[in-house]
């Protein structure tokens, strides 16, 4: 008994025995953090500084220094020591977390002013841009369809040439093969965009389409593909390969039934995170795809929108009418990636290698 | 079927380096031949030669002949995969299939080569976990995951897998290194079944083992760290153990050894 309440931190106890030493309860660093805050809010005011940030920075660094203070005091240097390293993963945390929170918030409040079934139903046909009404139905039409083209180019060129990286290649065409998805990974996407506007438009003598936008993100994608598969290949342990060989199962059919099945949680993800990539990009579409205010269901003629594209546009119309388009169109495009996200996580779950104990 | 194994010759490289030389033995058909030697002086090595696993390692090269009655498995013409159907392997750490249930892993040999009618399937499977004395324990579970076995359960799944395609030889390299005694004494029990049927070289480090389960032993050294493996001698467990020819395998045996 006597072991369960010496196991438990007391405020500001005295040391007991040579292993023990004093230790702040448990609530000390959230009540050193309101009082950073309080203490930083305060500042502020008295001080008259408008901006919040500058509040926040510096309830960050009182935050810091008062857990270093207190703990020195309490608990000793090396304590301290720790609880500083604590103090400041805890304040990059809130640093990260922060504008993310934020960017939603300001998403979905002001995209949420637009939005209903019409916005999502109707396409820009016969609106004035400046005036209100229309909706996003053309460009999420598009971001499906060149999104979808794009995975179907460039999931299954990136994942066999992860395959051929990780499975079968050893020598210089392997390197060779590294070096340039290497390369391709920093290709900007304007870039990429001109290299097919330079090919498939100029060259070709092809018009705008929703292919050609698709080759560029297909461009884009297939790099982050070979990279994320090429890692979840490389997790499967090599006794698991060496299990089916010895058990007379051919090399292809080793990879396709035992090493692929292991990593596909890993890999669906990684091609999602891809996908997510590509579904905001919007240099390669505004030379390839064009936009339009109609409908095009049709990807391989014509001019198309898409959802980054209509945000551009809109917002460049500048009313207040066309800037809360804009911003249901972001929430449109934000919502799009998530269930993405969502979908994947899900698959990633249910494929996942189970422990099962 | 099980089949008699006649090697002569063989060495094998890890890249440059020579990992075993000029190894020649005889492995006799229904009968479990032991491997004893110190870490290092190439058993595992010397195993995989004999199902071709050895050139999965990227570098594995092989010289020399290994005759499978009278086949040589490293003939021109030969293909590895075909010598795997026919000599399996159970590896030192239990390695099941992680995304299948256990009567998949028990299946998958014969579903992943194709070769097997729908209707015997599950004989088979019950008739393999029988052999490796897990069905008792798995009967009520054979949609569960293997990978929520107990590693000796695991380590006898995994026989059961490598028994369900039948090969005429059963390599097992270190199968109860990663195992308490009740598993060790399951798995040494199921080795004498088994030899009634397959060909079984099983390497161990434990003297004990090598006594109980084989019914020859081999003693491979190594002269410096560094320098290839040989074999010593091959003979009888008995005389190995009571009285062998070579007086590095009676120090090796009794202990006294480097
Ligand atoms: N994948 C590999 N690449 C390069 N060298 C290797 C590889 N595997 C083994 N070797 C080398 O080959 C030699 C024989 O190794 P092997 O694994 O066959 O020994 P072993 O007798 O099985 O040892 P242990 O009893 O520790 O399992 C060693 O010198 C080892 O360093
Ligand atoms: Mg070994």
């Amino acid at each position: 008994m006597s072991h369960a309440v010496q196991d438990r931190p007391v405020a500001f106890a005295k040391p007991r025995g040579p292993l023990a030493h004093a230790r702040l309860p448990r609530w000390a660093p959230a009540a050193v953090a309101a009082g950073s805050v309080a203490a930083g809010t305060g500042i502020g005011l008295a001080a008259g500084w408008h901006s919040k940030v500058q509040w926040g920075m510096l309830s960050a660094l009182l935050f810091v220094l008062a857990t270093y203070v207190v703990t020195t005091k309490v608990e000793g240097a090396r304590q301290a020591k720790d609880r500083i390293a604590t103090s400041l993963v805890w304040v990059c945390f809130v640093l990260a977390v922060v504008p993310l929170l934020s960017l939603a918030w300001v998403t979905v409040s002001k995209g949420l002013e637009v939005l209903d079934g019409y916005f999502l139903t109707h396409s820009m046909n016969g609106v004035l841009e400046v005036e209100a009404g229309g909706g996003v139905y053309h460009a999420l039409l598009g971001t499906i369809e060149q999104v979808a083209i794009a995975t179907l180019i460039a999931a299954p060129i990136g994942l066999l040439t992860a395959v051929y990286l990780v499975e079968y290649g050893t020598g210089k065409l392997a390197k060779a093969v590294t070096f340039f998805v290497d390369v391709m990974t920093g290709i900007p996407s304007i870039v990429a965009g001109l290299f097919v506007l330079s090919t498939w438009t100029l060259m070709l003598g092809f018009g705008p389409s929703g292919f050609a936008g698709a080759m560029a993100l297909a461009i884009l994608m297939m790099p982050v593909v070979v990279r994320s598969t090429e890692e979840m290949l490389k997790l499967v342990p090599n006794e698991l390969r060496e299990a089916s060989l010895a058990l007379g199962v051919p090399k292809w059919r080793t990879i396709l039934k035992v090493v692929l099945p292991t990593a596909i949680g890993g890999i669906t993800t990684g091609v999602m995170l891809a996908i997510a990539r590509i579904t905001g990009e919007t240099a390669p579409i505004l030379l390839l795809v064009f936009g339009t205010k109609l409908i095009n269901p049709n990807p391989f003629e014509g001019a198309q929108s898409s959802l980054p594209l209509y945000v551009y546009e809109q917002y460049a119309v500048g009313t207040d009418a066309a800037v809360a388009r804009a911003w249901a169109a972001a929430l449109v495009l934000i919502a799009f990636v998530m269930i993405l996200n969502l979908v994947a996580r899900g698959i990633a779950r249910w494929k996942a290698p189970k422990t099962g104990r | 079927m099980a089949k008699r194994i006649d090697v002569s010759g063989l060495s094998a490289y890890y890249g440059a380096h020579k990992a075993i030389d000029d190894i020649s033995m005889t492995v006799e058909p229904r009968s479990v031949t032991a491997f004893i030697g110190p870490s290092g002086c190439g058993k595992s090595t010397f195993l995989r030669t004999l199902n071709r696993m050895h050139e999965v390692t990227p570098g594995g090269r092989v010289e020399g002949k290994v005759m499978l009655d009278d086949e040589n498995l490293y003939g021109s013409g030969v293909d590895p995969v075909a010598v795997r159907r026919t000599v399996g392997m159970v590896f030192q750490r239990p390695n099941p299939f992680p995304t299948m249930s256990i009567f998949d892993n028990v299946a998958a040999g014969l579903r992943l080569n194709g070769t097997y009618k729908k209707s015997e399937l599950a004989d088979i499977v019950e008739r393999s976990l029988k052999g490796a004395n897990l069905w008792n324990e798995v009967k009520d579970r054979l949609n569960k995951p293997g990978s929520g076995l107990s590693g000796g359960q695991q380590q006898r799944l995994c026989i059961a897998r490598a028994i369900a395609v039948e090969p005429d030889v059963l390599l097992m390299d270190e199968p109860c290194s990663a195992l308490d005694p009740i598993s060790t004494l399951a798995i040494e029990d199921l080795i004498g079944e088994l030899k009634e049927r397959f060909t079984i070289v099983i390497v161990t480090h434990n003297m004990q083992q090598a006594a109980r389960v084989s019914d020859r032993t081999a003693f491979f050294n190594l002269a410096a760290v560094g320098q290839p493996g040989k074999l010593i001698e091959l003979d009888d467990t008995e005389r190995i153990f009571s009285n062998p020819s070579v007086q590095a395998t009676e120090d090796y045996i009794s202990g006294r050894f480097g």
